[in-house]
């Protein structure tokens, strides 16, 4: 139980994409489970990451709180790995990058179609929104990259299995893809 | 008797004239590329043909062929080097793959699959960069440009008509378009231009064409760059 390899995962400024195409794997799951364990992830609902040999980050991030919980990861994980466009370039989320955060929160709140009350969201719960999105790397140093949007449950599997074995992760040319 | 250099501790035969990308074409060699074609003048813009020639780097496309030289191009140095420049490529524009109509058939993402890149390196600049789609038949995507000037060559050598120019330096760098307002509808270009059908990225695009082949039969989905580029420069005429 102990030796099992302990997997923590998030998403920060992603759709969730990378971990349903993580689930993929289907039955391959229940092999997987008989060596990993899972720590913090959307999949355990467990709110800190803990000790950790992997950390699998989907999105870039967007937000103050995505930045702490990168560090968390990065404090906490032996090897950490952006999963996905995002993690890796933002993805579709900095494609608010070129619009300054202002008019995208008033096209948001204040001004866009259908808006009743407009007014833009200030509650001190709320994390502060970064005047840019980031790919992960900017923030910490990343191990592993796999690309894709999302990376194909194959991707996830010939990754995590390589780790499994003992060897240097590495994708085959069709497993490498940027979309 | 045919005059040679070494490729990689291999013989190749050329003519006089010919730089060392156009003799190891003709070998059957692939050096990788993006700013070079076998139907225009050498531009030697993108510096992803760099290959080791007796001990310093040159630009394969640009340089001649000569007998005696030793010539290292798939080095781990070398394809190193390559992947560093693609990253800078990459991060110097804006290219969301996922969005991108020509992702599968580009040769920017041909060529960093070649080169096994899985990730940008260095930190996005995130350019900002306007699309020009006012053209009835002809979009441009600026973010995606990287000043390959293929389409520069192509309007000005074989459409006779210098649609295209590069202006401007460093960051500031852009493609621009010959007409008065600066926008694509006013220029001369066509549809059927050579010029509009170069681009290697999906910066210049015909409307109205985008997904037509499905994920799978891409030109890249399942042949390495290294095999497309192969069969096609050396088919041309
Ligand atoms: S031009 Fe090529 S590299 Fe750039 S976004 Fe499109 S497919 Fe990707
Ligand atoms: S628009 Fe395309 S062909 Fe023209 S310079 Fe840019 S990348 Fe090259
Ligand atoms: S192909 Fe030689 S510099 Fe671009």
């Amino acid at each position: 139980m102990t030796d099992k390899i302990r997997i923590a995962t998030t998403s920060l400024a992603g759709c969730f994409g990378c971990h349903m195409s993580f689930l993929d794997i289907d039955e391959r799951l229940l092999e997987l489970i008989e060596h990993v364990e899972f720590d913090r992830s959307p999949l355990t609902d467990i709110e800190h990451c803990g000790s950790c040999d992997i950390g699998l980050i989907e999105g870039g991030v967007c937000n103050s709180e995505n930045v702490h919980v990168l560090r968390e990861f990065r404090e906490h994980c032996k090897i950490l790995v952006a999963v996905g466009a995002c993690a890796i370039n933002g993805g579709l989320p900095a494609m608010r990058n070129f619009v300054p955060l202002e008019e995208c929160l008033n096209e948001s709140y204040m001004t866009g179609i259908g808006i009743e009350n407009p007014q833009i969201p200030n509650d001190p719960e709320l994390p502060l929104l970064l005047d840019k999105v980031r790919p992960i790397h900017e923030i910490v140093k990343i191990d592993y990259f796999l690309p894709g949007c999302p990376p194909s449950a194959d991707v996830f599997w010939k990754f995590l299995t390589d780790l499994l074995a003992g060897q240097e992760p590495s994708l085959t040319y069709e497993l490498l893809r940027y979309d | 008797m045919t005059q040679t250099f070494m490729l990689d501790g291999l013989a190749i035969p050329f003519e006089d004239g010919q730089t060392i990308m156009e003799a190891a074409i003709a070998a059957g060699h692939y050096i990788p590329h993006l700013c070079y074609h076998p139907d225009f003048t050498p531009y030697g813009s993108c510096k992803l043909c760099n290959v080791n020639v007796n001990g310093k780097i040159c630009a394969a496309c640009t340089f001649p062929a000569m007998a005696g030289q030793t010539v290292i191009s798939e080095s781990e140095e070398q394809n190193r080097d390559r992947q560093r420049i693609t990253q800078m490529l990459f991060v110097e524009g804006n290219h969301f793959c996922p969005s991108c109509e020509k992702s599968g058939n580009c040769q920017l993402q041909g060529v960093a699959y070649h080169l096994k890149m899985t990730d940008d390196h260095f930190n996005h600049q995130f350019p900002h960069r306007e699309i020009d789609a006012s053209h009835p038949d002809i979009l441009i995507d600026f973010n995606r440009c990287i000043f390959c000037a293929l389409c520069v060559r192509a309007s000005q050598e074989e459409d006779g008509k210098a649609v295209f120019a590069i202006s401007g330096r460093g960051i500031n760098k852009r493609l621009i378009i010959n007409s008065d307002s600066g926008q694509l509808k006013d220029s001369e270009l066509t549809v059927n231009d050579r010029a509009t059908h170069i681009c290697p990225t999906g910066a210049i695009l015909i409307k109205h064409t985008a997904y037509q082949v499905p994920i799978g039969d891409r030109q890249f989905d399942h042949h390495s760059i290294s095999e497309v580029s192969m069969d096609q420069d050396s088919s041309a005429p």
